[in-house]
């Protein structure tokens, strides 16, 4: 099993990420994380999703979407030629025994601070999801009240643009 | 009137699509359809059935026996969900096919409103894509595109859900020509090089092809491919009628009730050419020990068919027959005599094994009398069971599309929609081979068949259960015949006889021929009842999941395995 991350470029139609989801549920995809956002066109959105798989899966799965009539184009993230970050939000009890603790370990994350209570303190960090794994993992130590997390977001590096790779599997 | 409403503009797309022939039921919010079909009724013969399934299947079966689209009409809520088991089954075989179904107006949709119900949502994965159509603007757009998709790559079914207000407002209208069929590439040369070199590699290729060879219309393609590299071949159930029976080196259907000697060859392989067909679990068996030895070869149009369930070695993603006309210039001629030795051997064998009971109705012998009385090309179709088995293993064709079955989904019930279909087509005879189970799943389509005097020969096999899960039971389940026996106390007969068509019981294979006989020359619609024994098995069989080598096939050990 390995993980791997895809961008779907798709129709912005109604019911549009139904249909995407529903072939995943279908085939029984093992999807880890999902973001979907309009683009710089009206007309198109972007879907990015992270999978579980063995390589057939991987291959089913590129296969089964080049299938759907909304997706005009996807294209799988080679880690080294690309850049993907993902957006944390984390809410911390702020007990006075642990705070300085908690806020040290923020600092040395370059977490930042987006809301301050006398009963807890809301985290912002943004970056490779190894990075963001291990700073909840190191909040466990205190006492996590919530997590949200956007999933990963993933851009070609260079010029490269999505839009111009066009049904790169029929 | 000067403009056109959104109904007007449907039934105009349409008539320039070239459809002549829809089958549907009426209903609240499909009004304005039909009124719309009133005007043009000389144009588009619209033929109501007694159920919107029925009318989905015999739309289904108008597409399986023409090779054109298949369009069917439903009214929303209950008449769209009647539609469902008809969109799997052409889904599932592939078959292009148009569903339009009326829904609320669009004020409604989301308040729960009377007969609203949400059909794309329920048929999102059993359609190639559907469409709600928002606004009317892109009505006439969204019809072609179904068109366009039921036909493109790999066949199948696509809804068009057209809520009632879209329906009743003018709707903008360009006359266009017909969507065509798009062109059909064949696969790469790269992909072809490695197929040949793989093929011609091989001591003992095998042909497998299924209803992608029907679809492409490339049964003379893979004779030839067959001829010249000295293969033998076997099909997949929806494969069956896409070359000639009689073709020199076809084995016949193999898997799971297919010819022992199609089974055992495509075991013994060494290189598997797989032709438009899907490795499905009933072709297969046990997926971890098929194929036996060998590499596979696998021509699909459709890629994500390639390496689904099996490692292909060799993919080779375009249409069948462009890649086949390609494929056989890059071929060796060779005889491969040891192989086809080898082959008549496994023949000699499964000739052993034959019935050989005559002088009574078994399912051998009534479909050889049906082999024998009808026109080869003459059409049959069939519901799901142990007939459906028996056809395909027993009767014989010389041109495609005329065995229509349900493969992929097995949908009992099929048979009489299908047959009305299928019969509408062509204005020729159909004979529809049925069992009790299925028959009384969709005998009320003998109303359709007895209004329109539609030519169907219904031959139905009457052992009084459900044949081919008993004979699960029979096999795998210790004889306990749960929910199996049905014993009806239907007259058959006097049920056809009601509903307008003819209808005889026969006890003797002399009295089916001559009851066989007058039903093909009836102008409408007539059933033969015939009573075959309840333990008539499909042979050979193969318990679900099983490896093929366990095939169950002699007598003896049916015998010890029944307890006797």
């Amino acid at each position: 099993m390995r993980s791997y991350s895809i961008a779907i470029m798709v129709r912005n139609e109604y019911g549009v990420l139904n249909r995407v989801t529903s072939m995943f549920r279908r085939r029984q995809f093992n999807i880890t994380g999902l973001t979907v956002s309009e683009t710089e066109t009206e007309e198109l959105s972007r879907i990015t999703v992270q999978f579980m798989g063995e390589d057939r899966a991987e291959h089913q799965l590129v296969a089964q979407l080049a299938k759907l009539p909304d997706v005009i184009s996807f294209k799988e993230f080679d880690p080294d030629d690309s850049i993907s970050c993902e957006l944390l939000l984390i809410k911390v009890a702020n007990h006075e025994e642990t705070r300085s603790q908690v806020l040290d370990a923020a600092a040395a994350f370059h977490a930042k601070v987006v809301d301050y209570t006398r009963d807890s303190i809301v985290f912002r960090l943004a970056g490779q999801s190894r990075r963001v794994d291990n700073f909840i993992d190191l909040m466990r130590d205190f006492e996590i009240l919530e997590v949200c997390r956007t999933g990963i977001i993933s851009l070609e590096r260079g010029k490269t643009v999505m839009r111009r790779n066009v049904a790169t599997v029929q | 009137m000067t403009g056109r409403n959104g109904a007007q503009v449907l039934v105009q797309t349409l008539i320039d699509q070239g459809i002549d022939t829809v089958f549907g039921y009426p209903g609240g919010t499909v009004l304005d359809i039909y009124d719309a079909l009133y005007d043009r009724a000389d144009e588009i013969h619209h033929i109501e059935t007694t159920h919107e399934q029925h009318a989905c299947h015999a739309a289904d079966g108008y597409s399986r026996a023409t090779g054109k689209t298949g369009v069917v009409i439903a009214t929303s809520g209950p008449g769209a969900t009647n539609l469902v088991t008809g969109i799997a089954t052409a889904y599932l075989d592939s078959i292009p096919l148009v569903a339009i179904t009326g829904n609320v107006s669009n004020a409604m949709i989301g308040t729960d409103a009377f007969q609203e119900l949400d059909i794309t949502g329920v048929t999102l994965p059993i359609t190639k894509h559907n469409y709600f159509v928002r606004d009317g603007s892109r009505l006439q757009e969204i019809v072609r595109e179904a068109f366009e998709l039921a036909n493109s790559g790999r066949k199948g079914p696509v809804l068009v859900d057209i809520p009632k207000d879209v329906q009743a407002s003018p709707c903008p209208y360009e006359k266009l020509p017909a969507v065509g069929e798009p062109s059909r590439a064949p696969a790469s040369d790269d992909e072809l090089e490695r197929a040949a070199a793989a093929i011609n590699a091989s001591k003992r290729p095998f042909i497998y092809f299924g209803g992608g060879t029907v679809s492409s219309d490339a049964g003379a393609e893979v004779v030839a491919l067959a001829e010249k590299i000295g293969a033998p071949l076997g099909c997949s159930l929806m494969g069956v009628s896409a070359i000639p029976t009689d073709t020199p080196g076809f084995l016949g259907m193999q898997g799971m009730h297919g010819h022992y000697a199609a089974t055992k060859a495509m075991n013994r392989t060494d290189c598997l050419i797989a032709l438009g067909c899907r490795f499905n679990d009933r072709s297969t068996g046990n997926r971890l020990t098929f194929p036996a030895n060998g590499t596979v070869v696998h021509v699909d149009i459709d890629s994500s068919e390639l390496s689904k369930t099996l490692d292909d070695q060799v993919e080779v993603h375009g249409d069948i027959k462009a890649s086949l006309a390609r494929l056989i210039d890059m071929v060796e001629k060779s005889e491969r005599p040891q192989w086809r030795a080898k082959v008549e051997e496994l023949v000699a064998t499964e000739r052993e094994l034959a019935d050989r009971r005559e002088g009574i109705l078994t399912p051998r012998t009534v479909m050889e009398t049906i082999n024998r009385l009808r026109e080869p090309e003459m059409r049959v179709v069939t519901d799901v069971g142990q007939h459906q088995m028996w056809a395909a293993q027993y009767l014989s064709f010389s041109r495609p599309r005329t065995f229509v079955t349900s493969g992929g989904l097995g949908t009992m019930g099929f048979g009489m929609g299908a047959s009305v279909g299928s019969a509408l087509s062509t204005g020729e005879q159909t004979i529809l081979i049925t069992g009790d189970g299925s028959f009384a799943m969709d005998m009320a389509e003998l109303v359709t068949a007895a209004d329109h005097e539609l030519p169907i020969t219904v031959v139905l096999l009457n052992n009084g259960v459900l044949g081919m899960v008993r004979q699960m039971q029979s096999l795998f389940m210790d004889k306990r015949y749960s929910q199996t026996t049905l014993d009806r106390k239907v007259d058959y007969v006097r049920v056809a006889q009601a509903m307008g068509a003819e209808g005889r019981r026969v006890e003797t294979p002399e009295e089916f021929e001559a009851a066989l006989a007058e039903a093909l020359a009836t102008k409408g619609p007539a059933l033969i009842e015939c009573p075959i024994d309840a333990d008539e098995l499909v042979l050979p069989a193969l318990q679900i999941g099983a490896s093929m080598d366990e095939l169950i096939v002699d007598q003896e050990d049916i015998k010890a395995r029944m307890g006797e």
